[in-house]
């Protein structure tokens, strides 16, 4: 039991390492998950910067350091979908069909992707912290404050790898994965990543106070303006574990089905 | 047939190929239409979305719109074309990829006029986003800007698609590979948000406001905005369309220079 626990755990640091390799061997793919989120930023913040002086806007230190935790959601939204465009690849490229008759877990595959996509998502959370320190951002908790960001960001990650490699899986198809981009916009319009809830229109003012990524932005939020409140955290470390389990059961029904289907 | 008699045969050879291509670039949205999908809907998704979470910035002092969706609506013309333009220099990059290219470089038109082709054909998709992004905005209370004011913005539509095929096929011919997709996308987006996309100019902030006061683009987002937030204007007309010239002739030459170098 202990042995093959080992082993799979072995699978799954040496498909995460691959999936970290093989992002870093092609920039140009990693890229956008980070140039499209700051760009967004810089030109947001830009644009809707004097935002903080309309009435009922939270207090905050600037328009930024409102703004970074939506780009860090964003860039995890678009890590986990990178993930799963990356697995439905190796699905095209007949790499995984030599995984799947490997006496190594199925499961222990699609989690060394998101092994893969846990790094990527620290590292953008690495990022935009540094970004938002060069450009003046005081983290209200400190350190403790930067290295929840940086765990909550990468959780998040997985946790939304989850459901790309589920729909990967289940259409083994890059196009189809990359067809969800507008819809990862859709869902980050609908939450709190780039203005608070109360200043938003209905309907998406009421979508987003129900929205789990919401609570998700805030959770990472909350570290960077104000102080760590039990409630809010904890509210996003639900959240986190509802997405990651809703990616982690999805991905479970797709690998039985095509397992069924002999795939 | 009158028409065509008095035109000399050259000419009209010219003006079958660039039918020809027109067509072709048509047909693609009749036989695929799932591949123009995301083109159509992300300008749609992207209107809905900025309006939802920005929508109360009207409340700031010196915006000079009530209605954001007003205000946003040509951006997001803006944002249709540009994307329908970068996705003809994508096609044009599968076409080298795939030799198809090569195929037209080697028959006996002009390369001028294959570059007429596919910049016609990006002009006239644009309207299929900005189509339905008008219906949608209109439906959710956006002005109405007047024929004059909406015939204006639809020819600013063509025109940006223009500039955004010309640059999306300059970058094409440049690298020959669909991997230079995102750079024709992201270029042309920031061209766009970099200017008063959000907010008047007078309320943005730090660099952005730098940029956006030099940025030509900012010229072509008014143009196509006078009559969604107030009067048309020749005034607010001619800075727009100078700038879409320049910005084609620019990047017109960048395209027949990269045609001209290109071998088969």
């Amino acid at each position: 039991m202990i042995e093959r626990l080992a082993a799979n755990a072995r699978v799954v640091v040496a498909l995460g390492a691959r999936s970290v390799t093989q992002t870093a061997r092609r920039p140009q793919l990693a890229a956008p998950l980070l140039i499209f989120p700051t760009a967004l930023l810089a030109i947001q913040t830009g644009g809707a910067g004097r935002a903080v002086d309309l009435p009922g806007f939270p207090q905050v230190e600037s328009f930024l350091a409102f703004m970074l935790a939506g780009a860090m959601v964003q860039g995890s939204l678009l890590a986990g979908n990178s993930g799963g465009i990356a697995l439905a690849l190796d699905m095209e490229m007949g790499f995984t069909d030599r995984l799947w008759v490997a006496p190594i877990s199925r499961f222990g595959v699609v989690l060394g992707r998101l092994a893969g996509t846990a790094m990527l998502g620290a590292f953008i959370a690495l990022w935009f912290i540094v970004l938002g320190l060069v450009f003046g951002v005081g983290f209200q908790e400190g350190v403790l404050g930067v290295i929840w960001v940086v765990v909550l960001v990468a959780a998040s990650a997985v946790a939304f790898g989850g459901i790309g490699a589920a729909i990967a899986l289940k259409s083994g198809r890059a196009s189809v994965v990359q067809g969800l981009f507008p819809l990862i916009f859709v869902i980050l319009f609908l939450s709190t990543a780039f203005f608070p809830a109360s200043l938003m229109l209905e309907p998406a003012a009421s979508v987003a106070e129900y929205n789990p990524l919401s609570f998700i932005v805030e959770g990472i939020r909350e570290p960077i303006v104000a102080e760590f409140e039990t409630t809010d955290q904890l509210k996003a470390i639900a959240s986190v574990i509802g997405v990651g389990l809703f990616g982690i059961l999805l991905s479970a029904a797709a690998l039985r089905g095509r397992a069924r289907r002999g795939g | 047939m009158r028409r065509h008699l008095l035109l000399p045969p050259s000419v009209r050879a010219d003006l079958e190929t660039v039918r020809a291509l027109v067509r072709r670039a048509m047909n693609e949205i009749t036989r695929v239409p799932g591949a123009a999908i995301p083109g159509v809907l992300a300008p749609t998704i992207f209107f809905l979305g900025l309006t939802s979470v920005f929508g109360n910035l009207t409340l700031l002092p010196g915006f000079d719109s009530e209605s954001y969706q007003s205000f946003l609506v040509p951006v997001s013309l803006m944002q249709g074309a540009a994307f329908t333009g970068a996705a003809t220099g994508v096609n044009l990059a599968r076409d080298i990829e795939q030799g198809w290219f090569d195929r037209l470089l080697s028959s006996p038109a002009p390369r001028p006029v294959l570059l007429a082709g596919l910049v016609l054909s990006a002009s006239l998709r644009a309207l299929i986003p900005a189509a339905f992004l008008l219906i949608v905005a209109f439906a959710i209370g956006a002005h109405w800007p007047g024929l004059l004011g909406l015939l204006i913005a639809l020819a600013v539509v063509m025109g940006m698609a223009v500039v955004a095929a010309t640059w999306g096929t300059s970058l094409a011919l440049r690298f020959r590979s669909q991997s230079a997709a995102p750079l024709m996308q992201v270029g042309m987006l920031l061209l766009v948000l970099m200017t008063t996309a959000y907010a008047p100019l007078e309320l943005l902030t730090g660099w952005l406001q730098e940029v956006a006061r030099i940025n030509p683009v900012t010229q072509v987002v008014e143009t196509a905005r006078q009559g969604f937030v107030g009067p048309v204007t020749w005034a607010d007309t001619w800075p727009g369309l100078v700038a879409l010239a320049g910005l084609a002739i620019l990047f017109t030459f960048a395209a027949l220079r990269g045609m001209r170098r290109m071998t088969y």
